[in-house]
């Protein structure tokens, strides 16, 4: 069985090549474990492209496969992100508060330093009490189930309710783009419990790790590449099977998978939930490499970003999204951080910080307009597969009949 | 007092016989009558402190001469001066350069020019001014000059004073001015609530001010409800005016203040007890505890215990012995003021001022949420059109709304008559998204129709192209739209309810546009081609009708009107390269739920949107955010049961 499905799907064995690959080069390349080349910071950025990676991957099952552009991908990043960094925070809060409680005559009582926690953690927002949703923070898998349970859940009852009253298309775009708009409005202010705008900080030191950063951002580089590549066996596996085959007709032509008898509400809610499990993995590898999170990480804009990168990349098809997410972000690092030289025109110098945005806006129209399938298209050419042409007029009342250019081949 | 008169009987004695021969000889017996007062005050006055100025005040106003008011006047306006050689007080102007024309308070008569050198100023500080102010209430209450009157009553509203009620009172009769005599009555009426002896007159009082909304009144009334707490060991006396029976442990009352009031042991607060286990540490052991057991709250108190039995510090009340302190007192809240008929009088004013002023909080609210609603339709209006009608999902429509805005802000850099740049910017506005539109329309959603999908990612890309192109162009610091000072104002109907011009102005332009929308969509060819197109593109183009130049004119039409919905609301917010995405879900939100395609829906939506977010936000005012989060998460559910929105396209018009 196993054997077929890589039979079935030469494209995983390569990409888990290439990823492996990838990572052994970085390791020996690294200040923590071989010649220096690739600096720390280097590392994380590598390490936070992976997880951005393992998004795209979700995004490309919800949007690619099954069809539903959610706009809102970056609310379930974001979620995993907090709930791993709950637990970070509370620990090496818990950690320092107990090294200078020690020094006092008296020792301490459990609620005093629960107590002393609080008040270390949200003296920032005037407050000293831990909020209810704070409970488990003291459970490191308690946490960690949080990753996966909160996103899930949150997707599960949206999804519910969306999907029941037949939202689709821009409205369920929209809707999710609404979606995370709440809730990093909600996460803005001061009593949400989680710290309002100035997020949660420090999520780079892990407690009780005695390490420096250079090992800290390898293992995080490795158990991001690890993530990714079980995601994308997981996706593979997901796609290539009967429910991608459902997932793929729901995506083509919903009406017609409904009347062939399948609950398409059931089968759109079970890949949208999922999808969020993983984003929420992505977001709580994420963001201790990042070091801080805050709700400006969930506007709606970021999660625009990441239907741009699964577009530029290749929608439909897995290792697209990771080709487009990689290639995307890496490339706006080089371009915003200063490092591309500007283009003197004499007249006016073109500084790349400033237009590098401009211009990925435009490719990306170009991209939308003449090259559907993304840098993955590339594969085709070589593949030689042929995609129909959309252009052209409708030749029937129904949008999925054929256009005019298509019936000419 | 019987000095001073003395002294003004004198000097009026003095003037009488000396008459007309005290011209510049200031000295010996030429004083003025005003002057003599000064002399006598002259130490304190140019001390000039407020702790001790007041009795010289008090003489110049209690002298009941003609030229006190002046004097006092001088004084207020830091023109008096003092002459260094004979230390005699003058009003003193400056006339030339360091020449100092002196005037004499009692005959008005110019005394000679000296230089400043000479001269010293007085400078009362603000807190004496002040004072000389309060003082001179009386004199300005009658003064012939309105403006004068106006001061004098502005200055009782600011700092009430029991012994100008009888000058205020006299003044009414003959105050000329309307205006100014109601603002005397209602002054009068709340210096009557405060220190008039007559009950009956006070409690009068008190109920005429009752139908006044204003923040003054609530603020006359309310020392007078104000209460006390007290403890009674042998229950409350009659001859107090109780409020009420107050238990321990209710909001009112916390256990902890009342049983401070109670004569029990003093409770020992945990840092107390921490500090006293720390300081009696004897050899890694508090009263028998090991310190290192000490982390527990149980263990802890058991040391505290040993500690008080062995003497050393003071014994913690016990809960019983807490509570039987806190039974054997009653506690309550006792009014300030003796007179329970004035209480009860002044309680029922407030609560009918409170009423009145809720009811009025309402209206004020339905202003605000249709001043919102507006602004939320101003901006959507564009995209009913857009995305409504032609059914393009066009996420560029926030920029275009910024374009409108910045087209705005240019004009006014190149015109700086406000109200001409204003009228200037609003067709250029249109005119620069109309263009923008068509081109958007014309290079890359005509490619897309019929995959919505796709538009809206392409015109995201161009959204943020847009957007990093203002912020290259104009930086990224909020531009200042400024709107004509007859926009500046707000139209104030009571102390509670008042709205800004530039909401109506908004309100009306929302109107407008909706005129203007009906119009163009019911009874122009244009309206009718479009509604054509939009329904069966084949059958219009058929007729005659070229469809994609239908649907470039009809988008270019939607683009400029969120171009001019830019103008108008760069006018309230700042101008910033993000002002259009702070709208753009909104937008689209405001659509959906109002239905798509209709432009009655949108009005609908924007006016349920802007009534829902004040409505949400006068439960927790200070939290706009939490609102908006509360609102969209109702739009959400809203969906659910009307998934076409309030108002649903029915039959062939409502199409897939």
């Amino acid at each position: 069985m196993e054997r077929s499905f890589l039979l079935k799907n030469p494209s995983v064995l390569v990409f888990l090549a290439v990823l492996a690959m990838f990572t052994i080069a970085v390791t020996v390349m690294s200040e923590a474990f071989g010649a220096g080349l690739v600096s720390t910071s280097f590392v994380k950025t590598l390490g936070k492209t992976l997880c951005l990676a393992l998004i795209a991957l979700a995004m490309d099952l919800v949007w690619g496969f099954a069809g539903i552009l959610s706009l809102g991908h970056f609310a379930f990043f974001g979620l995993g992100g907090y709930m791993i960094g709950m637990w970070l925070m509370y620990e090496r809060t818990r950690l320092i508060v107990e090294e200078s409680m020690a020094q006092a005559a008296i020792p301490p009582t459990d609620s005093e330093v629960v107590d002393a926690i609080g008040s270390q953690i949200f003296g920032v927002v005037g407050s000293a009490d831990f909020p209810p949703i704070w409970m488990f923070a003291d459970s490191l898998t308690a946490q960690l189930v949080l990753v996966v349970a909160v996103p899930g859940l949150l997707a599960f009852v949206f999804g519910w309710l969306a999907f029941r009253s037949r939202v689709t298309g821009v409205y369920l775009s929209i809707l999710t783009q609404a979606m995370t708009l709440a809730l990093s409005l909600y996460l803005f202010q001061n009593d949400s419990g989680l710290r309002g705008n100035n997020g949660l900080s420090g999520l780079q030191n892990l407690p009780g790790v005695t390490a420096s950063q250079d090992f800290v951002s390898i293992w995080f580089f490795w158990a991001s590449a690890l993530a990714l590549g079980l995601g994308y066996l997981f996706a593979a596996w997901l796609v290539s099977g009967k429910f991608g085959s459902v997932l793929r007709g729901i995506r083509d032509n919903e009406a017609r998978v409904r009347f062939l008898g399948y609950s398409v509400e059931g089968y759109k809610l079970v890949i949208f939930t999922v999808s969020a499990m993983i984003a929420g993995v992505a977001g709580a590898l994420y963001y201790p490499q990042a070091g801080i999170i805050n709700p400006a990480e969930i506007a709606p804009i970021a999660s625009i970003y990441l239907a741009v990168w699964v577009a530029i990349g290749g929608r439909g098809r897995l290792y697209g999204a990771v080709i487009g997410a990689v290639f995307v972000s890496l490339v706006s690092t080089y371009f915003t951080g200063g490092q591309a030289p500007n283009i003197n025109l004499g007249v006016y110098v073109i500084s790349w910080v400033d237009w590098w945005t401009v211009l990925l806006g435009l490719s990306f129209v170009l991209v939308t307009l003449f090259a559907p399938q993304g840098i993955g298209g590339l594969v085709d050419l070589f593949a030689r597969r042929q995609h129909p042409e959309r252009h052209g007029a409708d030749l029937g009342p129904d949008k999925g009949a054929l256009r005019e250019s298509e019936a000419e081949q | 007092m019987l000095k001073r008169v003395l002294v003004i009987v004198l000097a009026a004695i003095c003037l009488g016989a000396v008459a007309q021969a005290q011209t510049d000889d200031a000295g010996g017996a030429g004083l003025g009558a005003i002057q003599v007062i000064l002399q006598d005050q002259a130490e304190i006055i140019v001390e000039s402190s407020r702790q001790t100025i007041a009795p010289a005040i008090d003489a110049v106003a209690d002298s009941g001469l003609p030229q006190a008011q002046r004097v006092m006047e001088v004084w207020q306006a830091r023109d008096m001066y003092r002459r260094i050689s004979d230390g005699l007080f003058f009003a003193a102007e400056e006339t030339g350069d360091d020449v100092w024309t002196l005037t004499d308070f009692d005959t008005g008569a110019n005394v000679g020019e000296l230089s400043g050198d000479a001269l010293e100023q007085i400078k009362p500080n603000s807190g004496v001014r002040s004072l000389i102010g309060t003082a001179l209430v009386r004199f300005q209450l009658n003064d012939p000059d309105p403006a004068k009157r106006e001061d004098a009553i502005s200055s009782l509203e600011r700092r009430a004073n029991a012994d100008l009620l009888d000058p205020l009172r006299a003044s009414i009769e003959g105050e000329p001015d309307a205006s100014l005599k109601a603002r005397k009555i209602r002054t009068e009426r709340m210096l009557t609530v405060a220190y008039e002896p007559d009950e009956a007159a006070r409690i009068a009082a008190i109920e005429e001010l009752s139908g006044d909304l204003g923040v003054d009144v609530r603020a006359a009334l309310n020392p007078l409800v104000a209460t006390t707490i007290r403890a009674y060991p042998d229950g409350v006396p009659d001859d107090v005016n109780l409020a009420a029976i107050l238990t321990p442990g209710t909001d009112a009352l916390s256990r902890a203040e009342a049983y401070e009031m109670t004569d029990g042991p003093a409770l020992v607060s945990d840092a107390d007890l921490m500090n006293a286990l720390q300081a009696n540490i004897d050899d890694g052991m508090v009263g028998g505890v090991p310190v290192a057991a000490l982390s527990d709250p149980g263990r802890r108190a058991a040391a505290y215990g040993a500690l008080a039995d062995a003497g050393v510090v003071a014994p913690r009340p016990t809960e019983a012995q807490v509570q039987a302190a806190l039974d054997a007192v009653t506690f309550a809240a006792i009014y300030s003021d003796p007179s329970p008929a004035v209480t009860q009088a002044a309680e029922a004013a407030l609560a009918k001022i409170a009423t009145n002023v809720g009811l009025n909080q309402v209206f004020d609210l339905g202003l605000d949420a249709l001043s919102l609603g507006s602004i939320y339709f101003l901006a959507a209006i564009g995209l009913a059109i857009t995305f409504g009608v032609m059914g393009v999902i066009n996420m560029a429509h926030g920029e275009f709304i910024m374009m409108g805005a910045y087209t705005g802000f240019v004009v006014q850099q190149v015109v700086p008559n406000h109200t001409l740049s204003i009228v200037l910017a609003i067709p250029l506005a249109f005119a620069v998204t109309f263009a923008a539109g068509v081109a958007l329309e014309r290079l890359v959603i005509r490619w897309l129709y019929n995959r919505p999908l796709e538009t809206l990612l392409a015109t995201f890309g161009v959204s943020i192209a847009l957007q990093q192109l203002a912020k290259n162009i104009f930086g990224t610091q909020a531009r200042p739209l400024t709107s004509p000072d007859w926009l500046g104002g707000a139209v104030v109907i009571n102390d509670v309810v008042s709205i800004s011009t530039i909401r109506i102005a908004i309100f009306v332009l929302a109107l407008i546009f909706l005129a203007v929308f009906l119009f163009i969509m019911k009874r122009t060819r244009l309206g009718l081609e479009t509604r054509a197109v939009t329904q069966n593109p084949g059958m219009a183009g058929a007729m005659g009708i070229n469809p994609g130049r239908v649907n470039m004119l009809t988008f270019g039409l939607g683009s400029g009107i969120a171009g001019i919905a830019g103008v108008a609301i760069g006018l309230y917010a700042q101008v910033t390269s993000e002002i259009g995405q702070a709208y753009i879900v909104q937008s689209f939100m405001t659509v959906v739920v109002g239905g798509v395609g209709n432009i009655w829906g949108t009005l609908l939506g924007a006016g349920m949107i802007g009534a829902l977010h004040k409505g949400i936000e006068w439960f927790n005012p200070s939290n706009t955010l939490a609102a908006q989060t509360y609102m969209i998460i109702f739009i959400i559910i809203f969906i659910q049961f009307r998934p076409r929105g309030i108002i649903a396209l029915k039959g062939r018009a409502a199409g897939d």
